[in-house]
C-alpha cells in the first residue's frame, strides 16, 4: 500500500509516473479513514484540502518543478503546536478551540517550498506537557502496537501516524523527550535536533530555551532529508544558530568503523526493563560488529536531570503560557475587569497538567524563591552540559535506552504526576544540555509486542554522526519491516 | 531550603488562573510531592557554577532596524473573542 511505504521508496516512484501525489494521499486518507476512529491520532483532517495541494504537487511536478523540491508531493502530518496558514493551532487545549493560525511557521514554509502535503493536526499532550497524550483536552492516542497504550507524548499522535502508516512522515516538538519517547513508544524514528538547529518560529512555546521541532519518520534516511530541509538559520528566531546545514544524506552511508561510542553508566541502572536493557546490549553489539568502537562514560549529574527540569521548564512555561488571556485569541470568560476575566479564561481553558505546572512554574520565579529554585536548577544545567561537553572529548556519541520501559498502560501514570515525569529520564538531559538525539527502533518485548527504542546522543550539530550510527545500524538489522496489526487496516 | 506548604491560593492570583477550592486542594499537595522530589538539587555544590540561561552561546543577535511589513489588521484580529473599530475589544482598566 502506497501509505507503507518511507519517502525514500516513494520519491522514485512519483518521479517517474509510476505514482502520483494524489494516489498516494488517498491512500493515507483512507488509512486514516480505516484507523483513526480508534487510534485518535488526529484532531483535525481537511481532506479537501489535502486532496488540493496533492493535485498541485502533481500539476508542479508535470511543468517540470520537481528539481528544486526534493519533498513535491510527500504527505506530511504537522503536531498541533506548529503554525499552518489558515488550519488550526490549538495545542490540543480548550484555550485555543477555534483557533485559526494567521501565518505558517518558518518550518511550514521550508517544507511547502520543498513542496510538501502538509495537512492534518495531530494530537498531542495539552501545550507539549506530559508524557503520554493522555494530557490533551480531546481525547488521548492510543498507541498502534496496543490500543491500550499510550503512544508516549507530548508528541504521541505525530508517532502514531507514522507508526500506523496514516502518513508518510510527521512533524513533533521535543522539550524534554516529546519526540523521542513517542517514537520510542511507537516503534519509528524521531530526532531532536540541537537546540539552535531548527527555527522556533511558529512553534507555539512551550520553554523557550529547550524547545526544537523535529521529525518522525520510518528510516533514518527520511529522518535525515526531512532534519535536512527544516534546518537552518532563520532571522525571525534569534535563538536559531548561524550553523552550517550539511548535507545529512551525503555522509549518511558513510562507514561506521572507528566511531567511538559512549555507555552512560549512570543510564543502565535499576528501573530499566530488563527486556529494554538487553534490547539495548544486543544493539550496542550489533554496532560493535559493524567497527565501532564501545567505552563507558560517566555522566554523573544525571540523576539531578528531571528536578532540573521542573523548573527550568515550569517556570519558562509560566512566562510563555501568560499570552493565553482571552484577549487577543482564543477562549474568553468574561468579567468584570481584567483580572477577573484572566482568572476565569485561564480557569477554564488549561487543562490540570498546564495548571500545575504553571502553577509551579511562577512559584519557584516568584521573590523569595528565585534564588533557592530558579538560579540554582539553572546552574545545576551548567553541570549537566558539562557532563556531556566532557563526555564528547572522548566519545563521538552516547548510547542509551530511550525510555526505562516499554509503552505504559492509558491510565497507569496518570494520576501521579511525578511518576509521569520520571518516565523521561533518559530524555531529559539532552534538551537542558543542548546536544542532539534520535531514537530508533532496537527490537520489542516479547509479550505483549511493544517496540524499544535506541537513543543516539550526539555533539552539538553532531546530527551528522548520529545519522550515520543510526542508518548503520538500522540496515543491519530488521526492526523496521516490521509494522503494528493496524497498519494494515486500509485494505 | 526546605520544601514549604506552596501558598497555591497566591501562587494562583500571580498567574491569574481561577482555581476552584478543590483545584487549590489537589494541586498543593501534588506540588508538595514534586517539590520534595526538587529537593536533591540541594545536595549539589554550585557555588563556584554559572547558570546556563540557554544552552547555545549567542549574544547580541540584532538585524538592521529597517522597517519590515506586519501582520495585516484583519489577520491579526481574525480570532479575536471581542473586537470594535479594527481594535481589540477588552474591559475597562483605567476607571
Amino acid at each position: 500500500m502506497l501509505n507503507q511505504a518511507t519517502i525514500t521508496e516513494t520519491l522514485p516512484r512519483l518521479r517517474n509516473g509510476e505514482i502520483s501525489a494524489r494516489q498516494l494521499m488517498e491512500s493515507c486518507l483512507n488509512q486514516i479513514q480505516a484507523t483513526d476512529p480508534k487510534l485518535r491520532a488526529f484532531l483535525h483532517v481537511d481532506a479537501e484540502d489535502a486532496l488540493r495541494q496533492a493535485d498541485a504537487a502533481d500539476a508542479a511536478r508535470r511543468s517540470g518543478e520537481a528539481n528544486d523540491k526534493p519533498l513535491l508531493g510527500i504527505p506530511l502530518a504537522m503536531k498541533d503546536v506548529i503554525a499552518v496558514k489558515g488550519q488550526p493551532l490549538g495545542c490540543a487545549s480548550k484555550i485555543l478551540a477555534k483557533f485559526i493560525s494567521p501565518y505558517d511557521a518558518t518550518v511550514t514554509q521550508k517544507l511547502k517550498n520543498a513542496g510538501a502535503v502538509i495537512f492534518g493536526r495531530c494530537n498531542m499532550d495539552e501545550f507539549a506537557m506530559g508524557s503520554s497524550t493522555e494530557n490533551s483536552a480531546f481525547g488521548h492516542t492510543r498507541n498502534p502496537w496496543d490500543l491500550d497504550r499510550v503512544p508516549g507524548g507530548s508528541s504521541g499522535g505525530s508517532a502514531a501516524a507514522v507508526a500506523a502508516d496514516q502518513c508518510l512522515a510527521s512533524l513533533g516538538s521535543d522539550t524534554g523527550g516529546s519526540i523521542r519517547q513517542p517514537a520510542a513508544f511507537c516503534g519509528c524514528v524521531g530526532v531532536k535536533p540541537t537546540y539552535g538547529r531548527v527555527s522556533r518560529y511558529g512553534l507555539v512555546a512551550f520553554a523557550s530555551s529547550l524547545d526544537q521541532i523535529g521529525p518522525f519518520t520510518k528510516s533514518v534516511e527520511d529522518a535525515a532529508l526531512l532534519t535536512q530541509v527544516i534546518s537552518g538559520i532563520d532571522p525571525r528566531d534569534s535563538s536559531s544558530v548561524p550553523e552550517e546545514v550539511p548535507d545529512y544524506r551525503l555522509h549518511l552511508k558513510q562507514d561506521v568503523r572507528g566511531l567511538k561510542l559512549g555507555i552512560a553508566k549512570e543510564y543502565m541502572v535499576g528501573g530499566l526493563d530488563p527486556e529494554v536493557s538487553r534490547a539495548v546490549q544486543a544493539a550496542v553489539e550489533q554496532l560493535q560488529k559493524l567497527g565501532v568502537e564501545v567505552q563507558e562514560v560517566s555522566l554523573p549529574h544525571t540523576e539531578y536531570a528531571v528536578a532540573t527540569y521542573y523548573i527550568v521548564a515550569t517556570a519558562e512555561a509560566s512566562a510563555n503560557l501568560a499570552r493565553f488571556d482571552g484577549i487577543r485569541y482564543g477562549q474568553r470568560v468574561d468579567g468584570n475587569d481584567p483580572i477577573e476575566l484572566y482568572s476565569k479564561t485561564r480557569g477554564a481553558g488549561f487543562g490540570p497538567e498546564v495548571k500545575r505546572r504553571v502553577i509551579l512554574g511562577t512559584y519557584v520565579l516568584s521573590s523569595g524563591y528565585y534564588d533557592a529554585y530558579y538560579l540554582r536548577a539553572q546552574k545545576v544545567r551548567t553541570l549537566i552540559r558539562q557532563d556531556f561537553l566532557k563526555a564528547f572529548e572522548k566519545v563521538d556519541a552516547i548510547v542509551t535506552p530511550t525510555t526505562p520501559t516499554a509503552a505504559f498502560k492509558a491510565g497507569e501514570k496518570s494520576s501521579d504526576p511525578l511518576q509521569m515525569y520520571l518516565s523521561d529520564i533518559f530524555t531529559i538531559s539532552c534538551n537542558l544540555a543542548g546536544i542532539s538525539g534520535i531514537s530508533l527502533p532496537c527490537g520489542f518485548t516479547s509479550n505483549p509486542k511493544l517496540p524499544i527504542g535506541l537513543q543516539l546522543l550526539g555533539k552539538p550539530f553532531g546530527e551528522s554522526t548520529l545519522f550515520r550510527l543510526a542508518h548503520a545500524y538500522e540496515q543491519s538489522v530488521n526492526w523496521r519491516r516490521e509494522k503494528p496489526p493496524i497498519s494494515a487496516a486500509n485494505k | 531550603m526546605a520544601a514549604v506548604d506552596i501558598d497555591v491560593k497566591y501562587v494562583a492570583f500571580l498567574a491569574r488562573i481561577g482555581l476552584t477550592p478543590e483545584e487549590e486542594q489537589a494541586i498543593g499537595s501534588q506540588l508538595k510531592t514534586t517539590l520534595n522530589y526538587i529537593e536533591k538539587l540541594n545536595q549539589l555544590d554550585v557555588s563556584q557554577v554559572e547558570p546556563t540561561a540557554h544552552a547555545v552561546p549567542l549574544v547580541n543577535v540584532v538585524r538592521p532596524d529597517e522597517p519590515r511589513p506586519s501582520m495585516p489588521t484583519e489577520e491579526a484580529l481574525f480570532n479575536a473573542p471581542a473586537k470594535a473599530n479594527g481594535l481589540f475589544l477588552v474591559p475597562k482598566i483605567v476607571e
